[in-house]
């Protein structure tokens, strides 16, 4: 086992070099930078622009900034960010936390509604249940997450019970802790069930075509020869089994996530990584851009790597390979 | 003692091509039919956009900001129009019931042009009167017909799913078919490059694929440009299924015929190893139209997409973002009503079309 996690975690080192790498020459081919602007400001002189293009080592070739880069990043220290003018690790590292609650929420409702939903339409499998899942997952999958976020915005606007975008109140400074950790929650709720709702469906159906699979097996007509009760069956002997597979999507549903992520974020103006991105995008801090895309990419390598780990645990014949 | 057996008539059936058992199957599924049906028309209208909706893309209409929906509705034995009129010191629209126009089919309006080339002026309906305008889907926040920029924006929406496809496909084949077939080194380089481009979440890489292209791009060359983004990301994942289905091809005894009677290694994959992979690919393929339909409408949603006065269904619901927008005026959600149609068809389509490929479940 320990072997196999070595042999991953080595694997992904090569990735992660990739993928910056590779943001970092889409950066160079970009046209402008965020001194491009500061050019227009008669108030600053090129001197001054000089230099600080010297300190961020932007007048070099692409590849000696990307060692530059590469040499900080491997201290921990993610450079500064331009535009923010504060460094860019805290602001980075702030984003990403909300993100990944955010995401981390949406992940265990849409698992904690899935998984159930799923067992249901199978066991009960050509009922009215089973065709108003059915139903329900080809909406689920085919409503786009921007329809979503925004109908959750008018939702929010016209009832008034969850409030309009962001993540705490005008107030939360002034709150006490336990307070503003229940504001936290009251912010979190509209995202989070949006980004769920997107992955849900296909979580669903997943899992009432592996059960019902399971439940054709011919151990399950063994069981129920021997007479034990249906829920013993279902529960004891095929859902076990049927779960299984489920595990492998898990890492998709990691990357839809933090796609899904992305866009309600910025429309739900909830301050994450996607919303980061784009902010950075619009003020050419590209320094930034490279950080939250390197970032993002991390996240989703990491997160595909428990799953796997997870899908080794339980599989035995996985470790051999 | 024998008897004469009759000896058994055989009638030779003409036997059905793949194609034809494919399409017999499809035809039974309900779903998949009414994903077809729905898309056809959805086609044809943005086809004709320039004659079925009432006004032009960008006809402003200065006393009508965020005007409410208005149908026709039947005066007598004529479909006719209210009067709209707006309430003096409130920003509200009143129609006015007993001061009607009826509604005028093949009647002029603006200008546009007939599939992009033949100058026309006729549109199917419409008043010829802005103080009795026809709104189906009310008005945006420049006093201009949503109905007719969704058309408009149809054209974009539903065409570049498919441009889209046929580049990121054709590319994926190729490559994959290339990796697939000649495996070894070939095949490894190919696939660390597709694992590197499948690793970055998809809507990161499109925001810093964005960011290479200079500001300031004409209507067409954001349409190109939008598609090449979409499909440098979307080839990578095709390829690797069509490299896993070449790997086990290039083992069949067809391919060493192929290369037996002297055909070459590009010809033998593009003849012989690729039109083994089709029915995959067509299925691939109509449920992967979503994600560029959806692609385009994040991307123009965000501004660095489609530009204004363009209409695009997603710069379209840029101006839904605003929540005092939204709240007051909800009709502006209508292309989001749009895009789950088209790709709630799509759906259907691909899941139809999945089945009548899968020979094994009958």
């Amino acid at each position: 086992m320990w072997q196999y996690i070595l042999k991953r975690l080595l694997h992904m080192i090569p990735l992660l070099l990739g993928v910056s790498l590779l943001t970092f020459l889409l950066m160079a081919l970009s046209p402008g930078n965020y001194f491009t602007a500061l050019q227009q400001n008669p108030q600053i002189s090129p001197q001054t622009i000089a230099q600080l293009k010297a300190e961020f080592h932007l007048d070099k070739a692409w590849y000696v900034q990307y060692i530059f880069w590469l040499k900080n990043v491997l201290c921990g220290n993610f450079g500064y960010s331009m535009a923010y003018k504060i460094s860019a690790t805290s602001l980075i590292m702030a984003r990403l936390w909300n993100t990944f609650v955010l995401a981390f929420c949406a992940l265990i409702i849409a698992w904690g509604i899935a998984i159930p939903l799923g067992i249901w339409a199978a066991v009960k499998k050509g009922s009215w249940v089973d065709h108003a899942c059915s139903l329900f997952a080809f909406v689920g999958l085919s409503v786009p997450d921007v329809l979503l976020s925004l109908l959750a915005l008018w939702f929010a606007a016209s009832t008034g019970w969850f409030p309009v975008g962001g993540a705490e109140s005008p107030l939360y400074d002034f709150m006490t802790p336990s307070q503003q950790f229940w504001d936290h929650v009251h912010h979190l709720i509209l995202p989070a069930i949006v980004l769920a709702a997107s992955d849900l469906a296909g979580i669903m159906r997943r899992m009432r075509s592996c059960l019902l699979d399971t439940l054709r097996a011919e151990y399950v007509t063994a069981a129920r020869a021997r007479g034990l009760g249906e829920g013993w069956v279902v529960y004891k002997h095929a859902l076990r089994n049927a779960i299984n597979p489920l595990l492998t999507i898990f890492g998709y549903s990691l990357a839809s996530l933090l796609s899904g992520a992305f866009i309600v974020e910025n429309i739900m103006a909830w301050p994450g990584l996607g919303r980061l991105t784009i902010e950075a995008f619009f003020a050419k801090d590209s320094y930034l851009v490279v950080d939250t895309v390197v970032m993002a990419t991390a996240l989703l390598v990491m997160g595909n790597f428990i799953a796997d780990l997870l899908l080794a645990w339980t599989d035995p014949r996985i470790r051999l390979k | 003692m024998e008897t004469a057996q009759p000896t058994p008539v055989i009638v030779m059936q003409p036997a059905l091509s793949p194609w034809r058992l494919f399409w017999q199957r499809l035809k039974h599924r309900k779903i998949a039919m009414t994903g077809a049906w729905i898309l056809a028309v959805l086609y044809t209208v943005a086809i004709f956009a320039g004659f079925i909706s009432p006004y032009r893309y960008d006809t402003i209409h200065d006393n009508a900001f965020f005007h409410p929906p208005v149908w026709p509705a039947f005066h007598g034995l004529r479909l006719a129009v209210p009067r709209s009129q707006t309430l003096p010191g409130e920003f509200a629209y009143r129609n006015v019931r007993s001061d009607t126009k009826p509604l005028h089919f093949f009647v002029r309006g603006g200008e546009y042009k007939l599939f992009g080339v033949i100058p026309c002026s006729v549109h199917l309906f419409g008043t010829g009167d802005d103080n009795y305008p026809v709104y189906l889907f009310g008005a945006d926040q420049f006093g201009r017909d949503i109905f007719s920029r969704l058309l408009y924006g149809s054209q974009i929406s539903l065409s570049i799913g498919i441009v889209g496809i046929l580049l990121s496909f054709s590319v994926g084949m190729i490559v994959g078919g290339i990796a697939g077939y000649f495996a070894g080194p070939t095949d490894t380089v190919i696939m660390r490059l597709c694992e590197l481009i499948m690793s970055i979440p998809a809507l990161y890489l499109i925001i810093s694929l964005r960011n290479t292209f200079p500001p300031g791009m004409s209507s067409s060359q954001v349409y190109a440009m939008i598609v090449v983004i979409l499909s440098f990301i979307g080839w990578a994942s095709m390829a690797r299924v069509i490299r896993g289905m070449a790997l086990s091809l290039r083992e069949q005894q067809f391919v060493l015929a192929a290369r037996a009677l002297g055909q070459s290694h590009l010809k033998v994959i593009v003849r012989h190893v690729l039109p083994n992979t089709f029915s995959y690919v067509i299925v691939a393929a109509t449920l992967s139209v979503p994600y560029y339909i959806l692609g385009e409408v994040v991307l123009s949603f965000l501004g660095v997409g489609i530009q204004e006065p363009q209409a695009s269904w997603g710069n379209m619901l840029t101006a839904a973002q605003n929540t005092e927008y939204l709240k007051n005026y909800p009709w502006l959600l209508a292309p989001g009503a749009a895009i789950f149609v088209t790709v709630l068809a799509f759906n259907f389509l691909g899941d139809g079309l999945r089945d009548a490929a899968d020979t094994k479940s009958d």
